[in-house]
């Protein structure tokens, strides 16, 4: 399938850290790429600098960000700003504080289809109905003129999808969607997103910290430490065959994918150590916590190597020999 | 003016819930250890932060523009009986000169003839002494309000937060015309009819103030070791209070010379004594040909409150970084 | 549950709670009087010159002044229950009547000035908002804290000084030409002429606490995550501060702006007498100065009424302003 997003070389920077540094990666159209990471990765920074919504004090220092043809990073504002809720969109991590309170649901929706599709008045508040009806909102007439305080958390949420498909995007940024719903509704928010990619065939950018999450939904997976890509893998292979130390790490220290193992039969392993300063990095930053460190890891960061069928990883550790993951049907099983 | 009332909305929500999290963090089996413990780090960390909070304030740009000028003011205030020793309300020269017309009066005389500068001069010493002791006043009693009805909680809180809401409502220029105008005019009178038309604010903030820190761990702590309430009260909940209190109080040090400006203006201050707004209030008849005199007394005025309010604003800044961000 | 039905609940709690301080204020108006020296048979009987201590006992008894505190206290609850707020022995008039031809001139002076005080007070705050930091936000600041410290009466003598004896544009008091026959919007013109001033110099105070307040609020509502939202459809910052960020930052600007009404109202009281506007400011400064101790009480009390009347003015205008107010 054709590349929709293709990210090469993202730096980003501030004043005096650069939380993100040489990320490269692409998203197909129609497709679910998870970008997996602890919270300081990156990885939400990388989401905002797609919008070209980072806070007044970061700026992309280098690299460029290429959405069908277009390289977002030197077009100028206006035309950015028609873009965003047009053709890229997003949903934020907090459902309860995402929506304006003192505005109805009905007429921040609305606001978006006027925007950017031109619609009438009338026209808007049938097509918000509609929406609603989409993804999924109960009583979706009575909704419209009902205030975000008195919905739920997921159906907040609900309320962010719809207004950020109402006009139809090509590719759909999720930064941690389902971080503060209640577990029973988290499947039903990112059921509601697969369903909605599949129909509208808009691509995901899925946001996350959860593995479980990833192994579910995802097409293609990329792993981020302290603003790095470090590993990038379709979800089976990687789970079945994890080959960066810190993909190792992460999913040792993830039961979920251990539903076999008990807690009181096994330990849950984890990652000795805490994510590193991103201010101060001249080789791996994982170095401080990696049990398969080599002396070269401490100045000079690993190449990105391809390691197999949409594999890479970067790691000294790592050669691209190894690199040879069991079937999908072993992976299948395992999961 | 400001300061007052913006703290006092920010802080109403805090006063209407109940932190109910903040105490259960610490089981009671292990208060007195931590007290142990804490109070000595505490104690060690404080001293330093006290330090770097006077540097701060030092090096704060508002802090020391109002602090130099107050200090210009407050200088003048104790040079009057020197440079000026007789009686500023005296005629000393010929009536309505014009100031720089003779260089012994450089600020002027009035219609009696009395000097212009003499009177600034004296001036400053009524406006500040009023300021200060009204403040003071509406201070003392606006902590012991708020800190009972903030501390006691119940119906002694409910029957008091009743009375400020009282002294709120009723609008407290025209009360204070009224308290002078039944109590006489005379510096005495004034400077308590001012601090019982402004202790309301302060009672407001301490009362908040209090019923958040009288659920934190160090006095919970202090309770469970035994301390009576007014040693609790003075030493562990007052001096956390303290910052909001301080930069409450100057601004009310303005306001206090403001209205007590405005009262003599209206003719409701003290007969006896030279004050810059009673001189505004002579001099306001002669507008048309002589306007030095009601101007130079309130370009005084608004440089003394100026010099408050800067203070004021500085001390937000430092003291209170939740509002002091991004200014 | 509908707007107008919310309101309706918000109204009635407001009222209720209002009660006990209408009492309260009641009571400590007329134990003010109580405090009072000397009693307006005095004043009267000073004035005619000639009183004799029968004829000043024959004033006492004919306005009430020798009963018993506690009867006194019961007539004049009595007499606030038929709405009479007692008769004025200086004037010959019943203290309602005094009060009444003077209340318009003073709440028409309020609204302009607090209509001018918002009106200033948010366009600056949105101002320095925007620009935070940088030199538009400074100058302004500087500014506002200049007009936060200039007292009223002192800048209402100094743009009379200015508009009318140095530029002779504007009147120097009063709230119309005398004897005018004009009608219509000249008449409209006239009157704006005599109100700009007094209007003026009370506002600038609040013009100052509005805008910082607007500031203040506005940099704590663009930080919202609603605004970022907002920013992700691709709205304008125009549209964004318009339609997301004002509305939200206005609602602690309304709290605020009923607070002052009783600061206004004290304002207006200097004010009225520098320029001379007939309105209540104006009738409590004669009240005191002729020791009209039941006009002064009347006028303490209305004003206090006018003050909750407007808290429970703000009080809907949040709860219409904020929808989650029905849920507290």
């Amino acid at each position: 399938m054709a590349t929709l997003l293709d990210i090469q070389g993202l730096t980003i920077s501030f004043p005096n850290a650069t939380p993100v540094k040489d990320l490269s990666f692409q998203v197909a159209e129609a497709e679910t790429l998870a970008i997996v990471g602890e919270s300081g990765s990156g990885k939400s920074l990388t989401a905002l600098a797609l919008m070209r919504l980072l806070p007044k004090t970061a700026d992309i220092t280098d690299g460029s960000i290429r959405f069908a043809g277009e390289d977002l990073v030197n077009i100028p504002e206006p035309a950015m700003r028609e873009r965003r809720g047009r053709d890229i969109a997003m949903i934020f991590q907090e459902p309860m504080t995402s929506l304006n309170p003192v505005l109805t649901i009905g007429r921040q929706i609305v606001e978006v289809l006027r925007l950017h599709r031109g619609l009438t008045r009338a026209q808007a508040r049938r097509e918000a109905r509609d929406l609603l009806d989409l993804v999924r909102i109960p009583d979706p007439d009575r909704c419209l003129d009902d205030y975000p305080h008195r919905l739920s958390g997921g159906m907040r949420q609900r309320v962010m999808i719809a207004i950020a498909v109402a006009c139809r995007p090509k590719l759909l940024i999720a930064d941690e969607p389902t971080t503060a719903l209640d577990v029973t509704i988290q499947a039903q928010v990112l059921e509601l997103l697969d369903r909605l990619r599949r129909e509208l065939s808009l691509a995901l950018l899925l946001i996350t910290h959860d593995l479980g999450v990833v192994g579910q939904w995802a097409d293609r997976v990329v792993v981020m430490y302290a603003g790095r890509k470090v590993e990038e893998a379709p979800p089976e292979p990687l789970f079945n065959d994890p080959l960066h130390p810190y993909t190792q790490g992460l999913l040792a220290a993830s039961p979920r994918l251990h539903d076999d193992l008990h807690y009181r039969d096994s330990r849950l392993s984890e990652i000795p150590g805490s994510i590193s300063s991103a201010v101060k990095e001249k080789g791996c930053p994982f170095v401080p916590r990696c049990p398969q460190r080599r002396d070269v890891c401490r100045t000079v960061f690993p190449d990105t190597t391809m390691a197999g069928l949409g594999r890479s990883v970067a790691c000294h550790a790592v050669t691209p020999t190894i690199a040879t993951g069991p079937s999908l049907h072993d992976a299948a099983v395992r999961l | 003016m400001l300061q007052i009332n913006t703290r006092t909305t920010l802080l109403q929500p805090e006063a209407d819930t109940q932190p109910i999290a903040v105490s259960a963090e610490v089981s009671p089996s292990s208060w007195p250890n931590l007290h142990a413990a804490d109070t000595h780090v505490v104690s060690a960390t404080s001293h330093n932060i006290r330090r770097l909070t006077v540097l701060r304030l030092l090096r704060n740009p508002s802090v020391a523009a109002g602090g130099a000028l107050l200090s210009l003011i407050i200088i003048a205030a104790a040079l009057a009986p020197f440079l000026y020793p007789g009686d500023p309300l005296s005629m000393v020269a010929r009536p309505l000169l014009w100031p720089g017309q003779n260089a012994a009066f450089p600020f002027g005389t009035d219609s009696l003839g009395r000097d212009v500068a003499a009177g600034l001069f004296h001036g400053a010493r009524v406006s500040l002494l009023i300021g200060v002791v009204a403040t003071s006043i509406g201070v003392s009693v606006g902590i012991l309000v708020g800190a009972t009805a903030g501390y006691r909680g119940g119906w002694i809180d409910d029957v008091l937060v009743r009375v400020i809401e009282l002294f709120q409502t009723v609008p407290s220029f025209i009360l204070l015309v009224v308290l002078v105008a039944i109590a006489q005019p005379s510096i005495l009178t004034v400077t308590w009819a001012i601090g019982l038309v402004t202790w309301p604010t302060i009672a407001r903030l301490v009362r908040a103030e209090f019923r958040v820190l009288r659920e934190k761990d160090f006095v919970m702590a202090a309770r469970s070791l035994g301390f009576g309430h007014g040693r609790i009260v003075i030493r562990e909940i007052l001096p956390n209070a303290l910052p909001a209190i301080i930069v409450t109080a100057s601004v009310m040090v303005a306001t206090a010379i403001l209205m007590e400006a405005a009262l003599s203006f209206l003719g409701l201050g003290d007969p006896n004594v030279v004050s810059w707004g009673s001189m505004i209030g002579s001099g306001r008849e002669l507008i048309r040909t002589a306007w030095y005199l009601t101007a130079l007394p309130g370009v005084v005025i608004v440089l003394t409150v100026l010099a408050l309010n800067l203070i004021g604003d500085g001390l937000t800044d430092v003291l209170n970084p939740r509002t002091g961000v991004e200014r | 549950m509908s707007t107008m039905t919310r309101l309706a609940k918000v109204l009635r709690r407001t009222t209720l709670q209002a009660v006990p301080t209408v009492i309260g204020i009641v009571i400590l108006n007329f134990l003010l009087l109580q405090l009072a020296p000397g009693d307006a048979a005095d004043v009267l009987a000073g004035e005619s010159g000639s009183a004799t201590m029968e004829t000043v006992a024959a004033l006492r008894a004919r306005f009430g002044l020798d009963q018993p505190v506690l009867v006194q206290l019961i007539a004049y609850l009595d007499n606030l229950a038929h709405f009479s707020l007692g008769f004025s022995p200086r004037y010959n008039l019943p203290v309602s009547d005094i009060i009444a031809q003077r209340l318009p001139g003073t709440v028409i002076l309020m609204l302009t000035a607090l209509a001018l005080a918002l009106a200033f007070g948010i366009t600056l705050g949105t101002v320095m908002a925007t620009y935070a930091g940088r030199w538009p936000d400074r100058l302004i600041s500087v500014g506002i804290t200049l007009f936060y410290s200039i007292p009223g009466f002192w800048i209402g003598l100094m743009l009379i000084l200015l508009f009318s004896v140095k530029l002779g544009w504007l009147p120097s008091g009063g709230s119309g030409t005398i004897g005018t026959t004009v009608s219509g919007f000249a008449l409209v013109i006239d009157r704006a002429r005599y109100m700009v001033l007094p209007a003026l110099s009370l506002a600038l105070f609040y013009i100052a606490i509005y805008s910082r307040l607007t500031r203040a609020a506005m940099l704590d509502a663009q930080t919202q995550d609603y605004v970022r939202t907002a920013a992700a459809k691709g709205l304008s910052p125009f549209a964004i501060t318009f339609g997301h960020v004002l509305r939200n930052a206005l609602l602690p600007v309304t709290t605020v702006a009923g607070m002052h009404l009783g600061g206004l109202l004290g304002g207006a009281v200097v004010v009225e007498t520098v320029y001379s506007w007939p309105g209540l400011g104006r009738l409590a400064f004669e009240a005191v100065m002729s020791r009209d101790f039941s006009v002064l009480l009347g006028i303490l009390l209305l004003s206090s009424l006018l003050v909750i009347i407007a808290n429970v003015t703000v009080d809907l205008v949040q709860a219409w302003l904020d929808p989650r107010i029905e849920t507290r």
